[in-house]
């Protein structure tokens, strides 16, 4: 029991999520594994970036939202008033989906978050710039030119560089909010490596449009429609043998 | 209309395709060509017009202070005798104005903007409050001067010192610089913002970190644009009752001063009584002028410079 607890990063329970009088989120259970790669899918509107931004309280950002159940990281309710988002968004990081790195250097993008938790060592802040932007797989293409203005990098250059300014901060969990649906064939597969390479040290929660993106590269996959969870497992259940009609309909595309 | 027939047909013998709504009209499309041309046109002359009547009013001006410019001029004090006069108590009275209104407008100003845009919630006191602020900026000048002379000169006893010409002048531009600091930082991309929350930055680090950084350029053409305007404001510093003549030279903020276009203002007055005064006139306005020139242009390198290193 206890050893099957420690591998869960996220417990949510629950969970309801409404914009103004619009419920986006209907009574969400689900449970999010450590070193795990957890895909979430649904059609437009179904509530997957709703729900992923709800993680890391990001959500609270619309001034109308409301919840109600609970979002336990490591068991800590994340809503309780002792939780300081401050605090959870430091060890639970997010990657985008369109590529926002700041208007500054290669090297400033990646320890802003050292910086504002900080870190002023400067041997400490070149070990972590290396680091992070070796683990993100840009090292090699940037290390002549970190003082070069991040705007001159490509887009899926850009967005390896957010997973690294990202990977700075130490995270514990990483959300991807549908990180490669602004880029071209190439870059995403370089992510999608990059993700299998980081579940090693972290846990991944990604929202896709992509089947077959979440087919290749997640471990369980989170079915939504109209804010319901329809139906969550491993991956290859929802992909060859899923429970519900719906989930069928979905992945052979014949809805979304 | 001359050309050489139709060089485009009208595809409709293609049988396979729906009926063309669109047909190719020849004259229409030569018509609407004409029209873009003569539109063009009508902006170039109204870019002109502007042009036109700025540079004939610098000519006029420049002649008439040339032999009445020179160094003696800009270093000697007033005098009633249009020989003597020079205008060094008023430039050090528009810079002494200046070093009042450019820190009280940029710390306050910026500062409300920051809270409007950030933190204050979107009720609807806070957009009563906005929609005043707006308001408040095309109220005129003279109505100023009469609040400042209330609040500054008599209420606080400043009288009619610099430091109460400043924060009356302050005062008239704040709601210019409030307003175009608030669209500054309104046009921050939100994506950029996220970026930062995500981090786990709060409010204050994002703002400092993220928004003011990518807000400054706009932020500075607003100011340097009010900061210009409060440095040739006549009418609220003649309400405060800054002294026609004043020999002495100001040495702090709360001396008597005189500024250079309240002597525009009275040089163009007493011109009835002493015609060399329109030239002493337009010697001033040519030195204020340039002062503004090159406060706007020390202005823009700062604000290209501070684009570039972020």
């Amino acid at each position: 029991m206890t050893n099957y607890e420690n591998k869960v990063v996220y417990d949510v329970r629950d969970l309801n999520l409404w914009y103004g009088n619009d419920q986006a989120l209907k009574n969400i259970n689900l449970k999010i594994n450590k070193n795990e790669v957890t895909a979430i899918i649904g059609p437009s509107g179904c509530g997957k970036s709703t729900f992923i931004k709800t993680l890391n309280r990001m959500i609270e950002n619309i001034p109308s939202v409301r919840t109600t159940g609970q979002i336990l990281y490591h068991g800590l309710n994340i809503f309780d008033k002792s939780i300081k988002v401050e605090e959870l968004r430091t060890r639970v990081g997010m990657v985008f989906q369109k590529p926002n790195p700041f208007p500054k250097s290669i090297y400033e993008n990646v320890l802003y978050g050292p910086k504002i938790h900080g870190i002023k060592d400067k041997n400490v802040l070149q070990e972590v710039l290396e680091t992070s932007l070796k683990s993100a797989a840009l090292w090699d293409e940037v290390k002549d030119r970190l003082h070069d203005n991040a705007y001159g990098l490509s887009g899926g250059q850009q967005q390896r560089l957010c997973i690294a300014r990202c990977l700075a901060v130490q995270p514990d969990v990483i959300l991807m909010d549908e990180p490669t649906s602004a880029l071209d064939p190439i870059a995403t597969a370089k992510i999608e490596e990059l993700i299998d390479s980081l579940k090693s040290d972290y846990s991944i929660s990604i929202v896709t449009h992509s089947m077959q993106q979440a087919g290749r590269i997640s471990d369980k996959t989170a079915f939504f429609l109209m804010g319901d969870l329809i139906e969550f497992d491993q991956t290859e259940v929802i992909f060859s043998n899923p429970r519900d009609k719906r989930t069928e309909d979905y992945i052979t595309g014949r809805f979304g | 209309m001359n050309y050489d027939g139709e060089i485009i047909k009208n595809t409709m013998n293609n049988e396979n395709k729906a009926p063309l709504i669109i047909e190719i009209n020849h004259q229409r499309i030569e018509r609407r060509i004409m029209i873009n041309k003569i539109a063009k046109y009508v902006f170039l002359s109204s870019t002109l017009f502007a042009l036109v009547v700025l540079a004939l009013l610098l000519y006029r001006i420049g002649a008439q202070s040339i032999g009445w410019l020179n160094l003696g001029f800009l270093t000697r004090n007033l005098s009633i005798f249009p020989e003597k006069a020079g205008i060094f108590g008023a430039i050090v009275g528009s810079l002494g104005l200046m070093l009042i209104v450019i820190p009280v407008t940029l710390i306050i100003g910026v500062s409300t903007a920051i809270y409007l845009e950030e933190y204050a919630s979107k009720s609807k006191i806070q957009t009563f409050i906005k929609i005043n602020i707006s308001n408040l900026a095309s109220v005129p000048s003279v109505i100023f001067g009469l609040l400042g002379l209330g609040l500054f000169g008599r209420l606080l006893g400043l009288g009619s010192s610099i430091l109460a010409g400043g924060f009356t002048l302050s005062l008239l531009v704040l709601p210019i610089v409030v307003v175009s600091s608030q669209e500054a930082i309104k046009a921050v991309p939100g994506f950029l913002k996220e970026a930062s929350y995500a981090m786990g930055a709060n409010k204050w680090t994002t703002i400092r970190k993220v928004v003011l950084p990518v807000s400054l350029p706009g932020i500075l053409t607003g100011a340097i644009l009010s900061i210009s305007r409060a440095i040739g404001e006549t009418a609220p510093l003649v309400v405060l009752g800054i002294p026609t003549l004043i020999m002495r030279v100001p040495t702090s903020v709360m001396d008597d001063f005189t500024a250079l276009p309240i002597q525009i203002y009275y040089w163009t007055l007493d011109t009835v009584l002493t015609a060399e005064y329109a030239n002493l006139a337009a010697a001033t306005i040519v030195v204020l002028l340039s002062v503004l020139f090159v406060l706007n242009s020390v202005a823009i390198v700062i604000r290209n410079k501070s684009q570039k290193g972020f």
